[in-house]
């Protein structure tokens, strides 16, 4: 049941849709490109649902950014997990992490196409490509800020290098590993429509273009405003699985 | 519960933990210099010390979490090169030393699991070892545990070790003082009943008189052996009687005047 403040912080946007539409109305929209009154914006919302293309270019956003992210992530995770682990390691991949990381990740953009053409592939290898860092870097920190009692419990157990990891480091690490997540999750969706919108001919970013260059700013408007609520509700998602998985553990780190 | 009996170390028994010519440098430091003793086997030993004089560095010696620089140590005749797990170590920090993700069950589980105990032999034993220690509510989080609850299940935990040797590191330091005083009575018990060696750190020198059957006193910079009594004082030992016992106070004076004259 939404509280009495979810109510007033839903006043204001109600307000703006409500003024949106009479301004609209009100001024000659024809003439303009670049706007369309609420009520033109959800009816072609409803007319590009209807005719699918907001589920096919949906289904191919969140495909390649899920992928990228998964392929991406494990990377990230499995290489911070281990620079972690092993200091001597980490100090002779600083100088390569630390000159390729600082690259913005769509100026791959123009190499990845040369090596594998426009579709899913291309996007799916730029979104890899940024997904990994923040996982790599934060699993790295996470790892190397697991309670130093608990290595020594550990070592006084004599806990083989596998379990070393997997009953006390990944656990312990968790918790920020998923934060870590939740961040790249964010930079998917991010970087897939930035690469739609650039040059990959498919989801929502080519959408969008398409509307804009058919002189549609309702239809554009709508995927924009579908943009947002797919952003939001994979936040939302995430945030709740976090307190569903990691509630316990997160009190535990506030406490300390 | 009171301190069970159990029979004096005869002088004969065997050395479990001997420190030979021990000398460790940290940082460029050198913390302990030149320590020389044993501890033999059914043995209470406790170490005392003015904070930073390196009684925990010595004890960490002693589990194998350190090398000497110079000189041994030994555990039953051979060298401690890494820790062992027939050694269990209580660290003073329960709330550090415990993992906050699983259960009071699960982390005495880690100490089986770490021994290769097969899954379906490991419930009965965490139910007997968290009732030993007297924590009947096994699946809370140390989270949900006072500091004395904690620090039982971190000895359950150490106990599932089966160990011939404690080694424990002011293990009482952090509680008050009814409970530091019904934990040393359990300490007792259990070591009585299992004959495991114990060397015991800590700063409380009535505590060391209570619980050891010798007390090494540690002068500071660098850490190196300043006195040593032997205490002869009849177990089973009792809050009232032992301390008020004119040999216990006798080593009270004795020790309270070494550690003045340590921090002079």
């Amino acid at each position: 049941m939404p509280s009495a403040e979810t109510w007033k912080g839903l006043a204001l946007p109600v307000v703006l849709i409500v003024a949106g539409e009479i301004a609209g109305r009100m001024a000659n929209l024809t003439d303009i490109d670049s706007l369309a009154p609420p009520s033109s914006i959800l009816l072609a919302f409803i007319e590009a649902v209807r005719d699918g293309s907001v589920l096919t270019t949906t289904r191919d956003t969140l495909f390649t950014a899920f992928t990228g992210l998964a392929i991406g992530g494990a990377v990230g995770l499995l290489i911070g997990i281990l620079l972690g682990v092993l200091p001597a390691a980490d100090r002779l991949m600083e100088v390569s992490i630390e000159s390729i990381r600082p690259i913005p990740s769509i100026a791959i953009l123009p190499i990845v196409l040369i090596a594998l053409g426009f579709g899913y592939r291309l996007e799916i290898a730029i979104i890899s490509f940024a997904c990994m860092w923040p996982l790599l870097i934060l699993t790295r920190a996470a790892v190397r800020g697991v309670e130093p009692r608990l290595m020594e419990v550990s070592r006084a157990l004599r806990l083989s290098p596998a379990a070393r990891v997997f009953k006390i480091v990944i656990p312990a690490a968790l918790p920020r590993i998923f934060v870590a997540f939740r961040l790249a999750a964010g930079i998917a969706l991010i970087v897939s429509v930035t690469v739609e919108i650039a040059i990959n001919p498919l989801g929502l970013g080519h959408a969008l273009m398409v509307a804009q260059q058919a002189l549609r700013p309702d239809l554009m408007l709508a995927y924009l405003v579908w943009l947002g609520i797919v952003g939001w509700g994979l936040n939302a998602l995430l945030l709740l699985a976090q307190n569903r998985l990691f509630g316990r553990a997160a009190s535990v780190e506030d406490v300390r | 519960m009171t301190a069970a009996a159990r029979p004096a170390p005869a002088q004969a028994a065997r050395p479990m933990i001997t420190f030979q010519n021990t000398s460790i440098e940290l940082g460029g430091k050198v913390i302990v210099e030149n320590l020389n003793f044993t501890v033999r086997q059914g043995e209470f030993v406790c170490i005392i010390g003015a904070s930073g004089c390196g009684k925990t560095t010595a004890l960490r010696l002693a589990a194998g979490l350190y090398q000497p620089s110079q000189g041994a140590v030994t555990f039953d005749g051979k060298p401690m090169q890494a820790p062992r797990r027939d050694i269990a170590i209580i660290f003073q920090d329960y709330g550090k030393a415990l993992l906050p993700w699983r259960t009071a069950s699960g982390n005495v589980s880690l100490a089986l699991e770490a021994a290769g105990v097969p899954k379906g032999k490991r419930v009965a034993r965490i139910t007997e070892l968290l009732d030993k220690v007297g924590l009947p509510d096994h699946g809370k989080y140390p989270a949900e545990m006072s500091g004395g609850m904690q620090q039982r299940l971190q000895i359950a935990r150490c106990l599932a070790q089966d160990p011939v040797a404690l080694l424990m590191d002011e293990p009482f330091g952090a509680l008050d003082a009814m409970t530091r005083q019904g934990l040393q009575d359990e300490v007792l018990s259990l070591v009585a009943a299992s004959g495991a060696t114990v060397l015991f750190v800590t700063h409380d020198l009535e505590e060391a008189i209570y619980l050891g059957d010798r007390v090494i006193g540690l002068l500071a910079h660098p850490g190196r052996i300043g006195i040593e009594v032997k205490v002869d004082l009849p177990r089973p030992r009792d809050q009232l009687t032992t301390r008020e016992h004119p040999e216990f106070l006798r080593l009270r004076r004795e020790l309270f005047d070494f550690i003045k004259f340590a921090e002079s």
